[in-house]
């Protein structure tokens, strides 16, 4: 995915002459073609992530377009109150993107880990926050998060993530893309880089009266609440899945709206993501994956079940 | 203002004011205020916010609002409120108060001048306490790299925190070094010599470097029973202290002081 941001930032870029980026000392050779194409727009900003966001929202209130890059717990939760107070709080347009999100880093350790970011991200005033399954997801979500006009979070992997989508589908704030029809009575609403998990699960069940709708959902905030209020209006079962803690994540929001939006549903939501504990194993994303349940088996468990 | 509202930071905004007496009375910093939008302006980015107050005052006597506006500080509703939010009144530049960013929102805009090919400068002005953060470090060292001699960092340096002193608590000394040795020209300067910090700001430095004015001050400065007394971090004054205060500054203003 990251290989498709720094691909597709540097052609927004080429256009906007507003666009600057600001690294915090990773992407090494990345951005080569971003510097020669965009001269003077490329910042290293070095280890320092919390200067690089007060920096970033200085530019922007100027008029400046820039975008924050560096791995995800850097640019979110080590500089939180410089993302609230300087972007958010002033409502600057600064597009802040984590590579190497949720567990794409599993073997880094839970330094590397980012099962918060969603959480800390959506509960700021303001902030839009984007999570895509893919790299043509990706691209999407970048155009139209560079044409806002609002800080916006942008959740990516790493690189070698499977690609779903044929080209850089439609893509708006709220708007989920249904990416597998269904039996029309349960649904699988996938989180960014869970994707594939849901289509697998889809597969198994395909030949089953519970073969779900999948969804790829990458706007987290705001949520498509045109689609959640069909879903739970007739729907037996929603699952929500997130490389993401359960607390505070994606399929929490889920879980607020039908609260606050659909209380008296019938519609079972079923969230499946990391729960409470640090994951101290060595061993890759597929590995951590399968310690937190994040599997397509445990959603087939979770539509099957009584 | 700090007895009105019955507000703290009163003596953190004495620390402070002659600075800006310098800075906008001065004619240090070029701004209109009647256009305090117009992207060619001068910025201060005032980041010790909870001593806006001074701030808000010396903006009003420059003519960015009336100064019967100041009657309304801290008022509900008002826009002039204890500590700023963004946009709340003409002239101040960033929502601060939480110690620590302004440097680096100033340094985003002293570089985007140099993207915009602006030749407008961009001053901050922190309290010495608010230098113990590491942001402002992070930043320090990112200017100079950057060749920002735009940007110019001024340190009320009264020596005083909230909870005790500044040199006490932390190593704060040598802080005119620490900027050098980060790469910065560093002037020190009595603050409460109008001359000396008018000539710290407007004599030229290196076109490469950032410029940082660390200003030593007493914080409470102008009223005797506050000056360097850390009660009045918290306190404000009563009537009574207020007329005894009035009485003091308004005396020194006829002697010219």
């Amino acid at each position: 995915m990251r290989n498709a941001f720094a691909d597709e930032i540097r052609k927004i870029a080429v256009q906007d002459a507003r666009v600057v980026m600001l690294s915090a000392d990773i992407g090494n050779r990345l951005f080569d073609k971003f510097k020669t194409e965009c001269p003077g727009r490329f910042f290293n900003t070095g280890v320092a992530e919390a200067n690089t966001i007060s920096m970033a929202a200085g530019m922007a209130a100027t008029g400046l377009r820039p975008v924050c890059y560096t791995i995800t717990p850097f640019i979110t939760a080590r500089c939180y109150e410089q993302i609230k107070v300087d972007v958010c709080y002033h409502e600057q347009p600064v597009v802040i993107v984590g590579t190497g999100s949720g567990l794409s880093y599993a073997s880094l350790g839970a330094t590397h880990h980012s099962l918060d970011d969603l959480a800390l991200m959506r509960v700021l005033p303001g902030m839009r926050v984007l999570a895509p399954a893919d790299a043509m997801e990706l691209r999407s979500c970048l155009q139209v998060a560079m044409k806002a006009n609002h800080p916006t979070y942008l959740r990516i992997g790493k690189k070698g993530e499977p690609v779903i989508f044929p080209e850089p589908p439609p893509f708006s704030f709220g708007v989920w893309n249904r990416v597998k029809e269904g039996a029309g009575l349960t649904a699988i609403l996938a989180c960014g880089n869970t994707l594939p998990i849901g289509l697998e699960a889809s597969k198994l069940l395909a030949a089953e009266t519970t073969a779900p709708e999948v969804y790829s959902c990458a706007s987290v905030k705001p949520l498509d609440a045109k689609t959640l209020s069909r879903l739970f209006a007739t729907f037996k079962k929603v699952v929500t899945i997130e490389e993401h803690s359960l607390a505070g994540g994606f399929g929490s929001a889920v879980a607020e709206w039908k609260a606050d939006e659909a209380c008296d549903s019938k519609t079972r939501l079923i969230r499946l993501g990391c729960d409470d504990r640090y994951l101290h194993d060595a061993g890759e994303q597929d590995h951590a994956r399968i310690a937190y349940g994040l599997t397509a088996a445990k959603i087939v468990d979770g539509l099957c079940a009584n | 203002m700090s007895h009105r509202a019955g507000t703290a930071h009163l003596a953190g905004a004495l620390s402070c004011a002659d600075l800006l007496a310098v800075l906008y009375g001065g004619g240090v910093i070029q701004i209109d205020p009647k256009k305090p939008q117009d992207s060619k302006r001068d910025r201060l980015i005032f980041s010790k916010g909870h001593a806006i107050s001074a701030l808000y005052a010396a903006l009003a006597m420059t003519g960015f609002f009336p100064e019967k506006d100041l009657e309304n500080y801290n008022e509900e509703k008002g826009h002039l409120p204890e500590q700023p939010s963004p946009g709340c009144a003409p002239g101040v530049e960033w929502a601060t108060g939480s110690l620590g960013h302004g440097l680096g929102v100033g340094l985003g805009i002293a570089l985007a001048a140099k993207i915009h090919r602006q030749d407008y400068r961009t001053f901050v002005l922190m309290s010495d306490g608010e230098c113990q953060e590491g942001s402002v470090w992070e930043a320090a060292m990112f200017a100079p790299r950057h060749q920002l001699g735009n940007l110019v960092a001024m340190v009320d340096f009264n020596k005083w925190q909230a909870t005790g002193r500044s040199t006490e608590i932390m190593q704060m000394e040598p802080m005119a070094d620490k900027w050098r040795s980060f790469g910065w020209e560093a002037r020190e300067v009595n603050g409460h010599s109008v001359e000396e910090v008018h000539q710290a700001l407007a004599t030229p430095w290196a076109k490469d470097r950032p410029l940082a004015v660390v200003a030593h001050t007493v914080k409470g400065k102008g009223v005797s029973f506050i000056e360097d007394d850390n009660n009045w971090h918290y306190r404000s004054p009563t009537a009574e202290e207020l007329q005894k205060a009035e009485k003091e500054l308004f005396g020194k203003m006829e002697n010219g002081e």
